[in-house]
Parts: C-alpha cells; sequence; structure tokens
C-alpha cells in the first residue's frame, strides 16, 4: 500500500477527560518531506505526535499512517506499525542505565535477530551519521543536550524507520547546536527517504530546514504554507509567531478569572 | 477562586473513595506486570541483572545489620537463660529468633529501605524523563521489559538476602555467646541443631521472606510508575515505598505468623 501522504490527519479532535485540546485537525505529510508543526506552548503539539504514534486515541476523525488508521490497529499490528516509526522526545529520552552504544542498539536487540558483530557494525555506521561514534562508551548523563538530542536520533533511525517525528528538538540547545541538529534532520530525511515530522517553536531554524509549515491554534490548524508562503504572511497570528511578539492573538495570559476579582477589589467579602 | 469548603464526613468519604481507587489500580498494575513476565523468564539476564541491583547491591548492608543483631541475641538471650541456668540454650534462642521472625522482618525491613526506594526513584525518574513513553514509542512494553524483571529480581534476592541475614546473625550470637562469654561449644550448636525444625522454622520463615519480597518489590514499581513526573512527585513516591512496605511487612508479619503458629 503506497499512498502519496504517509500520514492524513482528518478532522480530529482530542480531550483530556473534558479538557479538549484539538478541535478539527487537518493535517497531511507527504513522503519524503519535513513538515514544521507548529503553535504556543501547550496547544497539543505532543499530544497530536501522540495521536500519530497510537498512544492516544482520537474523540472524532482518524489518523492514517501508511494508509491504515491508526486507532482501529489491534495491539500487534500498532507495535508493527511503531517499529517504522522513530520519536526524538523533547530531552532526547536516552535509556539513563544504558550506554550510547547500547541505547542505539536496543531496537536492533529487541527487534531483531541481528549478531551482535552485525549490530556492532551498524551502530557505528548510526553513531558516525550524527558524528558521535567517539562517544559510544559514554553513559548519557556524560552527554551534553546536543549530544543527548543526536544518539536520540541516531537511536531513533536504528531501524530504518519511514517515520521520525521530533519533538521540539531545539530546545535548549546553543546556537550551535540546534544548527548541527537542524540539519541533521534534513540530511537524514534526505538521505534514508524518511519523512519527518518536526514540533517546534524555533520558527527561524526550521523555516530554513523544512518543506511545509502548519501552525496551530485553539485546537486547529491556523495558518499552513510553504517557508517562503510563512515568511510573507500577513496573518496576524503567523505574524506574532514569526516575529516573536508578546502579545496578539495568541493571549500573554492563561485563561483566569476576573484580576481586580481575583484579588478580592470590587466584590463583596 | 476560594477552595471549596468541605465538611470532613464528605473529607474522610473523599479519602476512602481514593484508596480504593488506587487500591484497584494498584492491583491492576500487578496483574499486567504477571501477565508479561514471559519476556523476562526467557532472558533470564534481564532478571540477573536486577538481582544484582537489588540483591547484590544490598549485601553489605544485609550482613552488617545481621552480624549486630546476632551480637545483641546473643548479649540479651545469654543474661535472660544464665537466670534459669540454661545458657547451652543460646543457640536454639539465637538460630529460633532469626530464621522465625528477625532474619525475614528485619532484612525486608532493610531492603525496603535500600532496594525498595532505588526501584521507586529509578521508575520515577525513567518515567518522568520519558524513557518509559520511549520505550513504547520503539515498541517495546516497558511492563514486559522494565517492569517485571525488577520484580522477580526483588522477588527472588529477598529469600536470599533473609537466610544471609539469619546466617550472619547466628555467627554474631555465636561470636558474643561461645567466643567472648564461654558458653560451652558442643551445646550451643548441638542443640540449635536438634530444636530447629526444617519444615516447621526454616520453611515458614522462607514462605515469610517471599511474600515480603513480592509485597516490598510490587509497591516500589508501583509507586515509581504512578509518581507524578516531577522531582517532587519521586521524593514524596519514595517516602511512600518506605512507609507503605514497612507497614505492610508488620502487618503481614503477624498475619503468617499467626497462621503458621501451633498453639501446642
Ligand atoms: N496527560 C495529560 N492529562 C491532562 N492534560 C494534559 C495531559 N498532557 C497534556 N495535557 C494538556 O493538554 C494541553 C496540550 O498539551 P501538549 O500536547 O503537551 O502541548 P504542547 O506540546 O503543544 O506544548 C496542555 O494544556 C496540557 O496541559
Ligand atoms: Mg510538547
Amino acid at each position: 500500500m503506497s499512498t502519496e501522504n504517509l500520514i492524513e490527519i482528518r478532522d480530529v479532535s482530542f480531550a483530556y477527560r473534558d479538557r479538549p485540546v484539538l478541535k478539527g485537525i487537518n493535517l497531511t505529510a507527504p513522503r519524503g518531506k519535513v513538515i514544521a508543526i507548529m503553535g504556543g506552548s501547550g496547544c497539543g503539539k505532543t499530544t497530536l505526535l501522540r495521536l500519530i504514534g497510537g498512544q492516544l486515541r482520537p474523540t472524532q476523525g482518524e489518523v492514517r499512517v501508511d494508509g491504515q488508521v491508526i486507532h482501529q490497529l489491534g495491539v500487534d499490528a500498532l507495535y508493527q506499525m511503531r517499529r517504522k516509526m522513530g520519536m526524538l522526545f523533547q530531552f532526547g529520552a536516552l535509556f539513563t542505565d544504558m550506554t550510547v552504544f547500547d541505547n542505539v542498539a536496543f531496537q536492533m536487540r529487541e527487534h531483531t535477530n541481528l549478531s551482535e558483530a552485525m549490530i556492532h557494525d551498524l551502530v557505528l555506521m548510526k553513531l558516525q551519521a550524527v558524528g558521535l561514534r567517539g562517544a559510544q562508551g559514554l553513559m548519557p548523563h556524560e552527554l551534553s543536550g546536543g549530544m543527548a538530542r543526536r544518539v536520540a536520533l541516531a537511536r531513533a533511525v536504528a531501524l530504518d524507520p519511514m517515520l521520525i517525528m521530533y519533538d521540539e528538538p531545539f530546545t535548549g540547545l546553543d546556537p550551535i547546536s540546534l544548527g548541527v541538529i537542524g540539519n541533521l534532520i534534513r540530511r537524514l530525511t534526505d538521505a534514508l527517504g524518511l519523512t519527518s515530522i518536526l514540533v517546534t517553536h524555533d520558527v527561524h531554524e526550521s523555516l530554513e530546514i523544512v518543506d511545509y509549515v502548519y501552525f496551530i491554534s485553539n485546537g486547529v490548524v491556523e495558518a499552513e504554507g510553504t517557508p517562503a508562503e510563512i515568511r510573507a504572511s500577513k496573518l496576524p497570528f503567523v505574524h506574532q509567531f514569526v516575529y516573536a511578539e508578546e502579545d496578539g492573538p495568541v493571549p500573554f495570559h492563561y485563561p483566569a478569572p476576573d484580576y481586580a476579582a481575583d484579588l478580592g477589589l470590587g466584590s463583596d467579602r | 477562586m476560594k477552595p471549596p469548603k468541605q465538611n470532613l464526613i464528605s473529607r474522610i468519604g473523599h479519602s476512602v473513595i481514593d484508596s480504593i481507587w488506587i487500591m484497584g489500580v494498584a492491583t491492576r498494575f500487578l496483574m499486567q506486570v504477571l501477565w508479561r513476565s514471559g519476556t523476562s523468564w526467557r532472558r533470564f539476564g534481564l532478571i540477573i541483572r536486577e538481582i544484582y541491583a537489588s540483591g547484590v547491591l544490598s549485601l553489605v548492608i544485609i550482613i552488617v545489620s545481621g552480624l549486630f543483631v546476632g551480637m545483641v541475641l546473643g548479649l540479651q538471650g545469654y543474661q535472660t537463660l544464665q537466670t534459669y541456668g540454661s545458657e547451652q540454650a543460646l543457640g536454639v534462642l539465637v538460630a529460633l529468633s532469626l530464621v522465625r521472625e528477625l532474619g525475614p522482618v528485619v532484612a525486608a525491613l532493610l531492603f525496603a529501605s535500600r532496594a525498595g526506594s532505588a526501584i521507586t526513584a529509578e521508575i520515577g525518574l525513567m518515567k518522568t524523563t520519558e524513557q518509559l513513553k520511549a520505550m513504547e514509542m520503539m515498541a517495546v512494553d516497558p511492563i514486559a521489559r522494565v517492569i517485571a524483571p525488577r520484580f522477580w529480581g526483588g522477588v527472588i534476592s529477598m529469600p536470599l538476602l533473609a537466610a544471609i541475614f539469619s546466617i550472619v546473625g547466628v555467627f554474631g550470637g555465636y561470636l558474643v555467646g561461645v567466643v567472648l562469654i564461654g558458653v560451652d561449644e558442643g551445646s550451643f550448636w548441638s542443640q540449635m541443631q536438634a530444636a530447629v525444625d526444617v519444615r516447621e522454622d526454616v520453611l515458614n520463615g522462607v514462605i515469610k521472606s517471599v511474600v515480603f519480597g513480592f509485597t516490598i518489590t510490587a509497591i516500589a514499581l508501583f509507586e515509581g510508575f504512578d509518581a507524578m513526573p516531577t522531582a517532587e512527585g519521586i521524593s514524596r513516591a519514595t517516602t511512600r515505598t518506605v512507609v507503605t512496605s514497612s507497614l505492610a511487612i508488620l502487618a503481614l508479619d503477624f498475619i503468617l505468623t499467626a497462621f503458621m503458629f501451633r498453639g501446642v
């Protein structure tokens, strides 16, 4: 089954208990492209990735990956599907009780019958691709933030997935590491023929490397377009985001009761 | 917003409902761990690693405590027994106290604070840093791969540690009673041999420590798995592991002893 779009999200809604987060998202990711998902903190970007990974079920709509509706898969089929996905968590989420080498080897050992000699060579190739072959013996706590992210990237591509999801891979990185990770994402996508979904706040870095951008706000796709279209956009929401203005369509304040009333001013007691 | 006022009765009601809820969740968790234990038995290396982590690393505290408890038993026991002129029975007293009660119970309390708290902190940290979610996304079941091996590692370690505690304790009693005070060595050992029954005493002690190991490890794993994913959440969960499992050990010890007790 080789559809043109690896990911198709149709009218997906999701709520944590009775708190709606996504309210009818539409989004597609064509094969071989890097798609960015942007939006304010707490707008539901991580939630969307977890819907794609099948860790959550949509309350409405459907998420298709490689032509299959994720929430209709049984446990075995879902696990089979996840072997074809890689996910890079916000701070890497490396297994802290294993060396860098063992982290990258983890899925090969769990899911394949490859010999240790074969695994050794494959792991070194993956680490070489992210420039950290020399760090194979280190423990995760010995790595800098940027190095940990690169190891996590090597681990995510360990079984040559068809899709990689990056959850805010730039958070807390210095500008150099940030550029390194950005270029790696682009290079790996092109070299391995992957599809990538990049969740990020970092507009400028990501506009350099992605093919298409979705802006999420209030649970829906507020704007979308190629990087050039986004830069030229006159939409107030996009403008606020791209030019990092504090208040605009995205409010500075978390929803709260009236300030004066909260301070006990102007009320009876 | 002012917090809604609750009367005492509704507060008590809420906390009862909450604790029943938690017990339900914990039971379901335990069932899942047991159900998905196949992987760890097939790949026994995973369990060996956890026996090392919780068992071998607890050895020092178990041995040192066992030695001291045994020596104290030797002193106290001698003092009491000599009033009745039966200090040759010192070996019996030391061995029975250790094998029946102190070995399983004290070793379990030490195990809860040494290994149980470590397990909770480790699992809690893995949850906080999204390692468990990452594993799930790699199509590896964290319950089967991370939780179950630790569970069986704890269940296997506990009786071994209790046995070591008792053995070292008997040696401590011997040091004080025979070497230091000068109780007759022959009667110390021979009376002990005659009085300690393999089924009545040793087996019952082993049963106790298996039950304790099961309880402590299950509590430690659940608290870690259920911890709020923050630094404070982990520290609270760790405390709860030690407190809850210590209370559970003492309560279970009473229940088990009551069942094993023969009033003749
Ligand atoms: N497990 C959860 N239970 C309840 N609410 C949650 C949970 N996870 C996230 N949320 C809420 O859902 C909203 C979206 O979260 P998330 O997808 O993590 O946002 P983002 O990744 O865009 O910052 C947030 O307001 C958050 O508070
Ligand atoms: Mg997020």
